[in-house]
């Protein structure tokens, strides 16, 4: 019974992602698709051969990290939907670092990792700034820092980073700044790990440290957590700047990570929404480090198929955007599996 | 209606009469903002109106940016099927209604975290609105359909205004009316304020909730379809860029409060058609970058609401939901 009530969240969030692959296939039939062709092509895409598998944790690498940036709100008590803007400022400034300047091999990827988490974090520092100062509400203020990072990134792209000759992309990173293939083919790179380690690295956090018990502390019971002497303050700005780096993490692992481009469409075209997926992916992972990594790799495997989806079956890729905002207003539902157990029973 | 918000509506229509006049200066034509400007308040208007009255009932619908992206394509699908732009408005208005009821029977039956589902509803729409574009008209991205199916402006001695400009503001002067001088009025703030009291005394708070949620998608819908029926004369999948949060943060600002929502919904709208002007006039345009230009209106909304912020109640039961014991 005890393992039973342990399993219950992740019975949940399997239910929430069942209730949003149903609700795409009423869509889909609606507009005269075939659903079962669709997702029978969106799963062999994804786990169909090794190549296929390499592929589906090359797309989990970034939205794992974004994930990192909700949940750690989640648990601080904040709704932090910034980690799309974050997330192109970190891919700006790993632009800037692996593309323009020379340094030696290991040291520039790891100059150039750096610079993407910072970037990050400078962008959520003023959303944190304004929420400590003058209670401004964190929705509002990240999605306006989205917009703007949208604008103020492409004109970046464009005006100081472009590659002389190709307007459509900024110069890619140099070769000593970019993480090492894993296979010959595929698009994974050592950026996996990178990303693990500050996925552990949050969870040893949250767990294991005071500072990290204030967080969640402030997070479940604001008031438990001023008479325990937490400051709420100063949990809204870790939060806010851990969340920075991580989303800054996802932006560079997406430059100086993945193969081919290996740098910045103008368009923000390979990095556009990965931020707003990070919602989902922590919803479903139960804003957990550790679960997140799992869902993750879920969504990955999703937007992996997606594509063979779009392929096979004609259904635009997208499609797996929109089954996940199904799957969060399933999971907003608290009592969603006390209710289906109710139907079950009658 | 305290003085306080008397002054500040007065001082929002002075500044921005002041600001038509340095603009006359700087060369650029103050007429052509001032219809850019009521333009781009439209869809902000009716999505803060309704948006107000939700959450004076006790449910937030933050998906205002989704139901804003979603109406906004079926309103030319509607208007394509119908071949009139009043029925493609019309079916923007049932989508958001049927999208806020949605929201309103997980939020009053279920106990939904509203803020959750109401940022599911956003990222749906991200998704959806990229496979109607491509499961209606076949083509990724972008739709441009026949100028014939554009609703047409009434020519007035302050420009051209588009007949739903005129609806939208005309509702929220009844929104307050309903608020503030009906009986439905003061159900809907009990159910907001004290739900436990509002149904001693015999309200349905549950009845109230939906019917409100549905009002708010119904008049977000219509802001919608509006963008590209009234407005754009086409639909891409960014279409609402923000404008959802930024009418929210007219609804903060406003402090639930329809005709200050209509207020911050014009200095917004004004941001956004300056914006515009600024974008085209020779001589402003080679010196600013276009993209620093875009930028305008969601600084603009960071600035006001950090400056306004801290003044305004909210009622005690908004976002939560209520279960009768």
């Amino acid at each position: 019974m005890k393992l039973l009530q342990g399993l219950r969240p992740i019975l949940e969030s399997l239910l929430a992602v069942i209730l949003g692959l149903l609700a795409g296939s009423i869509l889909m039939m609606f507009f005269k698709y075939q659903p079962a062709e669709a997702y029978i092509a969106l799963f062999k895409g994804s786990f169909g051969t090794l190549g296929d598998i390499l592929e589906t944790l090359a797309f989990a690498v970034p939205i794992m990290l974004t994930a990192i940036t909700f949940a750690l709100g989640v648990r601080a008590g904040l709704f932090n939907i910034g980690a799309e803007g974050q997330m192109y400022l970190g891919a700006i400034g790993a632009v800037a670092v692996a593309g323009l300047l020379h340094l030696p091999p290991v040291l520039h990827v790891l100059a150039a990792t750096l610079a993407g988490m910072i970037a990050g974090a400078l962008w959520s520092l003023i959303p944190a700034l304004l929420k400590v100062w003058r209670g401004v509400h964190e929705v509002i203020s990240t999605i306006m820092f989205n917009w703007i990072a949208y604008h103020f990134s492409i004109y970046l792209a464009i005006y100081f980073l472009a590659q002389p000759g190709r307007a459509e992309r900024t110069v890619p990173a140099l070769p000593t700044a970019r993480y090492p293939v894993l296979m010959e083919g595929s698009t994974l790179t050592a950026a996996i790990f990178a990303a693990l380690v500050f996925c552990l690295f949050i969870y040893f956090y949250l767990w294991g440290t005071r500072s990290g018990y204030e967080l969640r502390l402030v997070g479940e019971n604001p008031h438990a957590a001023r008479y325990a002497g937490a400051s709420a303050k100063k949990v809204i700005m870790i939060s806010f700047i851990l969340g920075g780096m991580a989303a800054g993490l996802a932006g560079a692992s997406q430059i100086i990570g993945r193969p081919p481009a290996w740098s910045l469409y103008a368009t923000l075209g390979n990095v556009y929404g990965l931020g707003f997926d990070g919602i989902g992916v922590a919803l479903i992972g139960r804003n957990h480090p550790l679960g997140g990594i799992l869902a993750a790799i879920l969504y990955g495997a999703l937007q992996h198929g997606g594509r063979y989806m779009e392929y096979q079956a004609g259904v635009d890729s997208e499609m797996v955007r929109a089954i996940n905002g199904i799957i969060i207003v399933a999971l907003s539902i608290p009592e969603l599996w006390a209710i289906i157990k109710r139907r079950i029973k009658r | 209606m305290n003085q306080q918000r008397i002054f500040w509506i007065i001082a929002i229509v002075l500044i921005s009469l002041l600001a038509f006049y340095g603009i006359e200066i700087a060369g650029l034509k103050p007429l052509s903002i001032l219809e850019a400007t009521f333009l781009a308040m439209t869809p902000l208007v009716l999505a803060a109106v309704g948006e107000c009255i939700n959450e004076k009932a006790g449910v937030i619908n933050i998906g205002l940016e989704g139901i804003l992206l979603i109406t906004s394509v079926l309103g030319v699908y509607g208007a394509e099927i119908f071949g009139n732009g009043w029925g493609g408005l019309f079916l923007g208005m049932v989508v958001g209604a049927i999208i806020g009821l949605s929201l309103g029977l997980i939020s009053v039956y279920a106990r939904a975290a509203q803020v959750v589902a109401g940022m599911g509803i956003n990222i749906f729409a991200l998704g959806f609105v990229p496979f109607l574009l491509r499961a209606i008209w076949a083509f990724p991205g972008i739709h441009l359909f026949p100028r014939t199916l554009m609703v047409q402006p009434l020519y007035t001695f302050i420009g051209r205004i588009s007949p739903v400009t005129i609806i939208a503001v005309a509702l929220a002067i009844l929104g307050h009316i309903l608020l503030h001088r009906t009986v439905l009025g003061f159900r809907i703030k009990a159910c907001g304020e004290r739900p436990e009291a509002a149904d001693v005394a015999g309200i349905r708070v549950d009845l109230i909730r939906l019917f409100t949620a549905t009002l708010g998608g119904a008049l977000c819908g219509l802001g919608g379809a509006f963008m590209p029926l009234c407005w754009f004369g086409g639909v891409v999948k960014e279409i609402s860029a923000g404008r959802g949060f930024i009418a929210l943060a007219c609804v903060v600002f406003a402090g639930l409060e329809p005709l200050l929502a209509l207020a911050a919904a014009f200095i917004f709208g004004f941001a956004e058609g300056f914006a515009y002007a600024v974008a085209i006039t020779p001589g402003v345009k080679e010196i600013i970058p276009f993209y620093f230009v875009h930028m305008i209106p969601y600084i603009t909304t960071l600035m006001v609401v950090t400056i306004a912020i801290g003044q305004r109640r909210f009622p005690a039961a908004s976002g939560l939901p209520y279960r009768r014991e």
